[in-house]
């Protein structure tokens, strides 16, 4: 019998969601074992062509990572979707639209403006960006182009799975991908990790503020903290009540909080919206004013509590 | 007739990459094109952003340099609240660093650039690649560089959480200090890195300088090209990853400048080509004369054979002399042999693993003391390092209130950006002729662009069994004649 | 902008506020018919995640009642909402919806006068706002 085939694509990725998997070590020949990988464009060279001349549903399970901005992207999760049965969003960037996300904060004019005529390095007098199509004599050179807004990989096309994280614990790469070769396919939707917050396996928890503690917020730069006590619990914006567990606690370990990105937890939809309460809940005072001075201490809440997931969120959502 | 050949994808500095390679009526070569085709807009979206959150942040502009992003972002933090890290958490961070250059620079020989000459530039395509080298030099050596690899970046997971993705950098040091179990771990890895390294400049001593044919490959036109060079170095001229100021030297090796990552803007300036969305550095005081070398033309390389072009000499005994003999090899000095490029890489990784072993038995590491807390109200910060691709620059300006206001980033391959081009330009020149473009041919072309190991294809981190790229032939009407793998 | 008829949504504690809301109905108050209510059990009980999908889905203003300090059925409930409405404010603020289109206030059930106060006060400064794009 046929192999069933895999293929493996990035978008706006920055190319450590390919590593994850590479770390899958052992677990990467027990798939390769049961199928065979048809396309990955870092290690493999089928091409875009190979991919079309395939026919709908001929690959079993697509994983793709990055997040979506450009024409080239938004073709080939189109183009993926049809020739694959179960597409699988992998990583933060295609789970929630990732840290490039936060681009939705600015215009994508803005965006291309800063970098190509107004950064203090460049020299541009004449204001050129770069083209989508463009004549250099006779020669014709295309450019993929640029969208307003950064989207998530379900924002594009349908989306079978989820595995979050930036980048994924390697784990539940190939939980994913084995549940789908074995046929033991999970409810639509699934999201591969722990079903808990990660504050829950944290090993900081014992000391996690159970009442209102809270009478400033501490940035990174201005103490030397406990390292064995919870953030929290020390005046820390740490994202680990409200972010799914499964990293392994990466962040905390190494000393420092978490920013959230394996995304909300289960049945969540605003990963923002639910830290805010969690953080509102443990604030220690009941004077207006005092709140208010406390709530001005807390600078770019956008980029510390939707760090990975401002493009699904409620309010930061793309638009092509 | 008009034909367009197209290499795609070839990178991943910011994603994805692609080379078009132009041909005239008559076949020739006309003009080479470097794309990039993505754009992620980090020097806007990191605006509004709270200036400490930055060396996590920035990282993720790249998964192949995330260790070398966290430190120039870092470095950015201290200048920018002007704060000193003590002297435990600078080691840590250059520890990190060459660790990180060590298993990245390996990954380049052993998985994509070694085995062109390893096994063979004309060998076909199942070959050149990890399995063939493993058929070449054995299997028990495939498993040691996955194994060396894997212990050096523990390194990294104990300094800073995760191998990838490091997230322990802050203003004034780092977050976490090592144990002694951790940092006896430590040093028994970084012994075995310096003999692996060691090892490694053997294979290649045997296999390829022995060998006349490569030897006349490396020699060969096609790949020469005579530009300047950009490198930090210590106070003593010393090649260094960490610290150091930035020094430029002429086609002739001659000093050119010599200057203060801070006063960077005076030295560099990046263009505009209207087809790639990356920018093209080049040296502010030459000028941008097009896609040329030589004296007159800004142009200018980095990574390891122009770290090695700038500095008089290495600090590390066996780096030095390998270092010493490689000049000696090729009685000149800079180097212009764009494939010595490899030769250089593999003194690096020596230089790193010596380096990296220094550092783990440095006295002051298990300081824990590993943070001074900023005490000065920020207002701008330029950050700098080398990365396997070339020197990184990160420059940050905020509020008093440490919210970013401006960024401006340099990063590696836009160093490398114009000598990529020129190089597969004048490779593809040489060797394609009247349209007659073999796979032997079209390897010979990548070879030129993937001796500056230009972040492309973490293909090579795999057990990839063919190569990443693809080459299409054009006709005029840009309609493909043929597809070459 | 005269003509501008902004949405206006509350949340209304149904042991306070939405008693006052209903006092006042009862003794023929007139108030603007911009405002929706909704009715919870306790201010404390709203998640951030409505407010913000109430902005999504076209409200131009957000007003939440709650009982009086020290007169919450749950004891703490309008202390969290201050503290959460607060917080979300300022977060609102960054994505750029304005910190007056989201509102708190105390209002008991014998306070029919301070709901239509409030209420109208908020729809008339709602309109010289303008719509929320
Ligand atoms: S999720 Fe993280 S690791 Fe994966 S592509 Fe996005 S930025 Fe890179
Ligand atoms: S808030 Fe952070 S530090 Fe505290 S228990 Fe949760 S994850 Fe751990
Ligand atoms: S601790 Fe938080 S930010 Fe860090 S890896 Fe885990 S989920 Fe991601
Ligand atoms: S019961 Fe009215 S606010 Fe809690």
């Amino acid at each position: 019998m046929e192999k069933p085939k895999i293929a493996l694509y990035w978008c706006s990725s920055c190319g450590g969601c390919e590593e994850s998997v590479l770390d899958l070590a052992e677990d990467i020949l027990k798939i390769i074992e049961l199928a065979e990988i048809v396309f990955w464009p870092v290690a493999i060279d089928t091409k875009y062509q190979d991919v079309e001349k395939m026919g709908d549903g001929e690959i079993a399970v697509s994983l793709i990572n990055g997040s979506i901005r450009m024409d080239e992207q938004e073709y080939m999760a189109g183009l993926l979707r049809r020739k694959s049965r179960i597409v699988i969003a992998h990583g933060s960037c295609a789970h929630l639209g990732g840290v490039y996300g936060l681009a939705n904060l600015y215009r994508s004019e803005d965006c291309l403006n800063r970098a190509y005529k107004e950064v203090p390095s460049v020299r541009n007098p004449k204001g050129i960006l770069p083209k989508v199509k463009l004549r250099e004599g006779e020669v014709e050179l295309e450019l993929s182009g640029f969208h307003k807004a950064v989207r998530s990989l379900n924002q594009v096309i349908e989306v079978d799975y989820y595995i979050p994280g930036c980048p994924p614990n390697p784990k539940y790469i190939s939980e994913a991908v084995l549940s789908v070769l074995q046929n033991r396919l999970l409810p639509k939707g699934n999201v591969f990790s722990e079903r808990r917050a990660l504050c829950s396996t944290c090993s900081r928890i014992g000391t996690k503020p159970e009442r209102a503690v809270i009478k400033e917020i501490k940035r990174l730069h201005v103490w030397d903290w406990d390292p064995e006590k919870c953030f929290l619990a020390q005046d820390m914006i740490c994202l680990g009540p409200a972010t799914r567990g499964g990293c392994m606690e990466r962040c905390i370990k190494a000393n420092m909080p978490c920013r959230g990105c394996y995304g909300p937890t289960e049945n969540v939809i605003d990963q923002g919206g639910k830290f805010l309460s969690a953080l509102a809940s443990i604030i220690d005072t009941r004077d207006e004013e005092e709140i208010e001075k406390i709530a001005n201490s807390l600078l770019d809440i956008v980029g510390l509590f939707y760090r990975y997931s401002l493009p699904t969120s409620l309010l930061g959502g793309g638009t092509k | 007739m008009q034909k367009k050949i197209i290499i795609d994808p070839i990178t991943r500095l910011e994603g994805h990459g692609k080379i078009d390679i132009f041909l005239d009526g008559e076949g020739g070569v006309k003009k080479v094109y470097l794309q990039v085709p993505e754009f992620k807009g980090f020097e806007k979206f990191c605006e509004g952003r709270l200036v400490e959150e930055m060396p996590v942040i920035t990282q993720k502009i790249c998964g192949v340099c995330p260790t070398a992003h966290h430190i120039a972002s870092s470095k950015a933090l201290d200048d920018l609240f002007n704060v000193t890290p003590p002297v435990a958490a600078k080691r840590l961070r250059e520890l990190m660093l060459n660790a990180f250059m060590f298993e990245d620079h390996l990954l380049h020989f052993y998985f994509l650039g070694g085995p062109d000459f390893l096994v063979g530039p004309d060998a076909s395509d199942s070959e050149r690649n990890i399995f063939g080298l493993i058929n070449k030099v054995g299997i028990e050596i495939g498993k040691k560089v996955i194994n060396i690899r894997k212990r050096v970046r523990g390194i990294n997971t104990l300094i800073s959480g995760s191998p990838l993705y490091p997230v322990c950098g802050l203003p004034g040091g780092v977050s976490r200090a090592l144990t002694d179990g951790e940092i006896a771990e430590i040093r028994n890895t970084t012994k075995e890195a310096v003999e692996f390294a060691k090892f490694t400049l053997k294979i290649f001593n045997d296999l390829i300088l022995k060998d006349k044919k490569y030897i006349d490959l490396i020699n060969s036109d096609a790949y020469y090209h005579k530009t300047y060079y950009m490198g930090m170095v210590d106070e003593n001229n010393r090649l260094n990853f960490y610290d150091g100021k930035i020094r430029v030297v002429d086609p002739d090796g001659r000093e050119f400048t010599k200057f203060d990552a801070r006063n960077y803007l005076k030295h560099l300036e990046e263009r505009i080509e209207p087809w790639s969305y990356l920018k093209i550095l080049y040296l502010k005081e030459v000028g941008w004369k097009g896609f040329v070398d030589g004296h007159d033309s800004g142009v200018y390389r980095v990574s390891p054979l122009a770290r090695l072009n700038v500095s008089d000499g290495m600090t590390t005994p066996l780096a030095r002399s390998e270092y010493e003999r490689m000049y000696d090899f090729f009685s000149e000095k800079p180097v212009h042999k764009t494939l010595a490029y490899h030769w250089a890489r593999l003194i690096e990784i020596l230089y790193a693993a010596e380096r990296m072993d220094e550092l783990a038995n440095d006295k002051d590491i298990m300081s824990k003391k590993i943070r001074n807390i900023p005490d000065q109200v920020p207002e701008e910060g330029i950050g700098v390092c080398e990365a396997p691709r070339g020197t990184l620059f990160h420059h940050y300006k905020t509020d008093e209130k440490g919210v970013v206001r401006k960024v401006n980033l340099l990063v590696a391959t836009q160093n490398n950006a114009a000598a990529i081009c020129m190089s597969v330009e004048k490779a593809a020149k040489g060797l394609i002729k009247n349209g007659n473009v073999s796979k032997a041919v079209l390897n010979m072309i990548e070879m030129a662009f993937r001796a500056y190991d230009p972040c492309f294809a973490c293909a090579t981190h795999s057990l990839q069994e063919k190569r990443s790229m693809t080459m299409n032939i054009f006709n005029e009407k840009v309609e493909v004649l043929k597809v070459i793998q | 902008m005269n003509n501008f008829e902004p949405r206006l949504l509350g949340f209304l504690c149904n042991w306070c506020s939405y008693e006052g809301a209903d006092l006042a109905g009862r003794s023929g108050r007139e108030y603007p018919s911009n405002f929706l209510a909704i009715r919870v059990m306790c201010s404390g009980r709203i998640d951030p995640q409505l407010v913000i999908g109430a902005f999504k889905m076209g409200a131009d203003g957000v007003l939440v009642l709650g009982c009086h300090q020290g007169e919450c059925h749950y004891k703490e409930g309008n202390y969290q909402a201050l503290k959460k409405l607060t917080l979300l404010r300022n977060m609102l603020g960054e994505f750029g919806i304005e910190k007056e289109r989201l509102r708190f206030h105390w209002v008991s059930a014998s306070e029919g006068d301070k709901f239509v106060e409030v209420v109208s006060q908020m729809v008339s400064d709602l309109k010289k706002l303008g719509p929320l794009l």
